[in-house]
């Protein structure tokens, strides 16, 4: 496992070399959203594909960390009004807070809800969870829609500084934050596989009742993987503001987010930490080539064909196609 | 203040209208999840495809959209097998059907709305008939045709399918077919059949309630997805499958967000319906008849 | 002196069908009961009543001296119940050993209080197997077992959570006779290691050759109880088989 880990750090830090030599702004901009992803896809697939619970609201978790930062950012700006004066010169010490720190609160706040909601539906089957985080999206869009605090429908801007000291723009900044989420996203997966919690996770996709039986607390492991993987999406979407500069609910609501997030965990494979990786850099890739060369709509109706097709043929995506393979190569 | 009590009376009428119209709109639901256990989340798509179907030949062929839909609903029914076909083959026989099965209907919700999107365009689509614009008015109590006429269109369908349910073989098979395959096997009925014909006959009630849809309103590809709450919050409320309980389910969430976006506006409604579907799922999933 | 299990007027309906009327039974430490009726007489709705895969509405079950109402099934597991399903259900995606180690990681490891060593939980899983007849299958998954296989799969990963009352499901339909034989063998040495079986099963010649003690279901209601050559030769009994 610390070896795994090394090799990723080892690999994150070759890439964003490599993207550095040419130091087209663009690749960091394209990069940004390809990486945000893989930890998008890398959450979704703890709560579904390793525990098998449909998570139809990514957008949900992804908006209200990137929602958390925009309060945070908006109650820097407020100090002063919102503030008793004695306390005023503490907290414009610590504001505006450090990414990382906003990153932090984006999970628990994410985490939060996650669990909240899990508490609440995670007793019925799973198809009614999968409903009620549908229904989670579009309660907390309105919520967030008629808030004020937050831009309400108009948006908020969140403005970027141009430069990050050390590193030069502050886009590769963001950049190496959200490369860094990766690899922890990742780490993590990788570990919850070899560990005794996987195969608790395993067992309850598999047979929920005879895992029951058998002695696994299955309640409490879906709170502890849909915790989890809330709290990550709520990582990925603390830094969104700052990427894009103004925030608005559709943007950060938007379908792309539910839709990529299961269609690339499925399409790779949802049994390894390796699935969601492949499939979020091919669909991805795919996705930034067909909006720039045809249109947004075309590749957004690329990646529903390419999910319905992947489900159908190849239910257990590009991993399972493998091992298909080499499991067949095994027995002869 | 002086309570305003007709805009209060007008907002329940046309909630109780709406609620008519949207228990049109679950029936399908009603079949497919509540009782095929198919979790179709897909649904809204269907009916939004039936909307812009009615809008194409009211445009070019001056067809009223219920009419064209009472019409085609044999094609319907053939495209509702159809799907059922390929679920049952690719999910429900390799046993994958939780996961698998909703990202699938999850995906073709997805590609009809961008493909509406790329053929129709963003802007809002409406038809145009005799009934769309005059009301009935009684006192202080407004009726608008455009909501009165779907409503009891609605109404008529929905006793239709209970009496389908309640009379026919066929619909006592498929209520039959929730509660227990295997005797329904021993009766010389093959299950696999009958939920491919109740299947198809929720993808026709579907594209019927979307010709009601574009006469009460405007539609436009993504007015799909403020369904999906609405249809599950009714159904799970009404008890999953008993007719009876979507209806008054129905009829309730029409009436809370008609209230609701008369008094505090419209931007609130969504709220509305998947805040109650969260909140029974929550509370009491069994629904308000309970089972 | 109290009994292992102590089912008491334990009632369970579903919707208006009664599938339980007022059982109770009492089940005592190291005792092999023979739990037999009709097919759906409710058998196996007891037994999830009792191991907590469904809630009893009336009555109380009580095991190793702790009220069981109320405990979800994985914590009635590490109480010591155990159970085989009566349609196997393996986990499909794991290997037949990894099978067995679920109930290890999440029975036997919570319950010594030290957790288990990787190498302790491989040497357990390939000792089940082997007492099974299944070791040379440990890397394989279920889809490429025989029917028969799989209940005994089924039965080994019962028997992995290490239980002090054992109930299997109908662990012998379909078997052969020398299959069936072993099985017997398996849960009788099971019996003499101190673990409490309950037996459900249509077939007579092992259920009369392995019970102490023989219960008859009908319709949800317990109508005999006490030693098999007594049970069998009461007249309801009798009648509940062959009729009128």
């Amino acid at each position: 496992m610390p070896l795994f880990t090394g090799i990723a750090i080892v690999v994150a830090l070759a890439i964003f070399a490599v993207l550095r030599v040419p130091n087209i702004e663009y690749l960091f901009v394209a990069g940004y959203t390809i990486v945000q992803y893989i930890v998008l896809a890398t959450a979704w697939n703890i709560l579904g594909g390793y525990c098998g619970y449909v998570n139809f609201g990514s957008a949900a978790f992804f908006a209200l960390g990137a929602y958390s930062t925009v309060a945070l950012a908006t109650f820097g700006n407020q100090i002063d009004d919102l503030v008793p004066e004695s306390m005023a010169p503490f907290f414009h010490l610590i504001f505006p807070l450090p990414i990382p720190i906003l990153i932090v609160f984006g999970g628990i706040v994410s985490g939060i809800v996650g669990f909240g909601t899990g508490y609440l539906t995670l007793r019925l089957r799973g198809a009614f969870f999968a409903i009620a985080t549908l229904a989670l999206s579009v309660v907390l869009a309105t919520l967030v829609v008629n808030w004020d605090f937050v831009g309400g429908s108009g948006g908020a801007y969140v403005v970027r500084p141009g430069e990050f000291p050390g590193l030069g723009s502050y886009m590769q900044y963001l950049f190496l934050l959200m490369l860094g989420l990766a690899v922890f996203s990742v780490v993590i997966a990788r570990w919850i596989e070899r560990s005794r919690l996987g195969f608790g996770f395993a067992a309850i996709r598999d047979d929920e009742l005879a895992a029951e039986a058998s002695g696994v607390p299955t309640l409490r492991l879906k709170l502890i993987a849909t915790t989890l993987s809330g709290a990550l999406m709520g990582m990925a979407g603390a830094p969104f503001p700052y990427y894009i500069g103004y925030l608005a609910p559709a943007s950060a609501f938007g379908l792309e987010y539910a839709v990529n997030s299961i269609a690339m965990p499925l399409i790779g494979g949802t049994t390894s930490w390796i699935g969601p990786v492949i499939g979020t850099i091919l669909l991805g890739t795919l996705q930034q080539v067909t909006t720039v060369t045809i249109s947004s709509a075309v590749n957004v109706l690329l990646v529903g064909v390419l999910l319905i097709a992947f489900v159908i043929i190849a239910p257990n995506g590009i991993v399972g196609l493998v091992q298909d393979r080499l499991h067949a190569r095994r027995r002869k | 203040m002086d309570f305003p009590f007709d805009l209060l009376i007008n907002a329940i009428i046309a909630g109780l209208l709406l609620g008519g119209f949207y228990a049109a709109v679950t029936a399908g639901i009603s079949i497919s999840f509540g009782m095929l256990d198919i979790v179709n989340i897909a649904h809204p798509a269907f009916i939004i495809l039936g909307s812009y179907i009615a809008y194409f030949f009211n445009i070019n062929y001056h067809v009223d959209p219920i009419l064209t839909c009472l019409l085609l609903s044999p094609v319907f029914y053939l495209f509702g097998t159809g799907i059922y076909q390929v679920y049952y083959l690719s999910f429900e026989k390799r046993g994958q059907q939780s996961l698998r099965g909703l990202a699938f209907f999850f995906g073709v919700l997805f590609v009809t709305e961008v493909l509406l999107l790329l053929v129709f365009g963003v802007d809002y689509r409406y038809v145009q008939t005799s009934y769309i614009g005059p009301s009935l008015h009684y006192g202080i109590v407004d009726l608008p045709l455009r909501m009165l006429i779907p409503c009891a269109g609605s109404l008529l369908l929905f006793a239709g399918l209970q009496l389908f349910i309640g009379r026919t073989f066929t619909g006592r098979a498929v209520l039959a077919v929730s509660q227990d395959q295997l005797a329904l096997r021993l009766m010389a009925a093959d299950p696999i059949r009958i939920k491919r014909i109740a299947f198809g006959i929720s993808i026709a009630v579907a594209a019927m309630a979307g010709a009601f849809l574009i006469i009460i309103q405007p539609v436009e590809p993504s007015v799909g997805r403020e369904y999906i709450g609405r249809v599950f919050a009714i159904c799970v409320l009404g008890g999953m499958g008993s007719m009876p309980g979507t209806l008054i389910a129905a009829m309730l969430l029409g009436v809370v967000e008609s209230i609701t976006a008369t008094f505090y506006g419209p931007s609130w409604a969504p709220a509305v319906s998947f805040g109650f579907l969260l909140l029974t799922l929550a509370f009491r999933p069994s629904g308000l008849l309970g089972r | 002196m109290t009994a292992l299990l102590s089912v008491q007027n334990v009632g369970k309906r579903f919707g208006g069908f009664v599938a339980l009327d007022d059982i109770s039974l009492d089940v005592q430490a190291g005792e092999r009961l023979g739990l037999i009726g009709p097919n759906g007489s409710g058998k196996s709705t007891l037994v999830n009543c009792i191991c907590g895969t469904l809630q009893n509405e009336r009555g109380s079950v009580h095991f190793d001296g702790h009220a069981m109402n109320g405990l979800a099934a994985h914590e009635r597991t590490h109480r010591g119940l155990s159970r085989s399903f009566q349609l196997p259900r393996p986990f499909p995606s794991l290997t037949l050993a990894d099978n067995l180690c679920i109930p290890m990681l999440y029975t036997v490891h919570k319950r010594t209080g030290t957790p288990l060593h990787a190498d302790d939980i491989g040497a357990r899983c390939g000792e089940l197997l082997r007492m099974v007849g299944l070791d040379n299958k440990a890397k394989h998954l279920p889809r490429d077992l025989t029917q028969v296989e799989m209940r005994k799969l089924e039965l080994a990963r019962a028997m992995a959570a290490e239980p002090k009352l054992l109930i299997a499901d109908e662990a012998m339909a379909g078997l052969s006779h020398s299959e069936i034989e072993d099985i017997l063998a398996l849960l009788l040495r099971l019996n003499e290691s101190g673990i409490t079986v309950i037996m459900i099963e249509h077939i007579m010649t092992a259920v009369m050759s392995f019970s102490q003690r023989l219960a008859v279901l009908v319709s949800g209601k317990k109508i005999a109880d006490g030693k098999p050559e007594d049970v069998v030769r009461n007249p309801d009994v009798v009648k509940a088989y062959l009729g009128e």
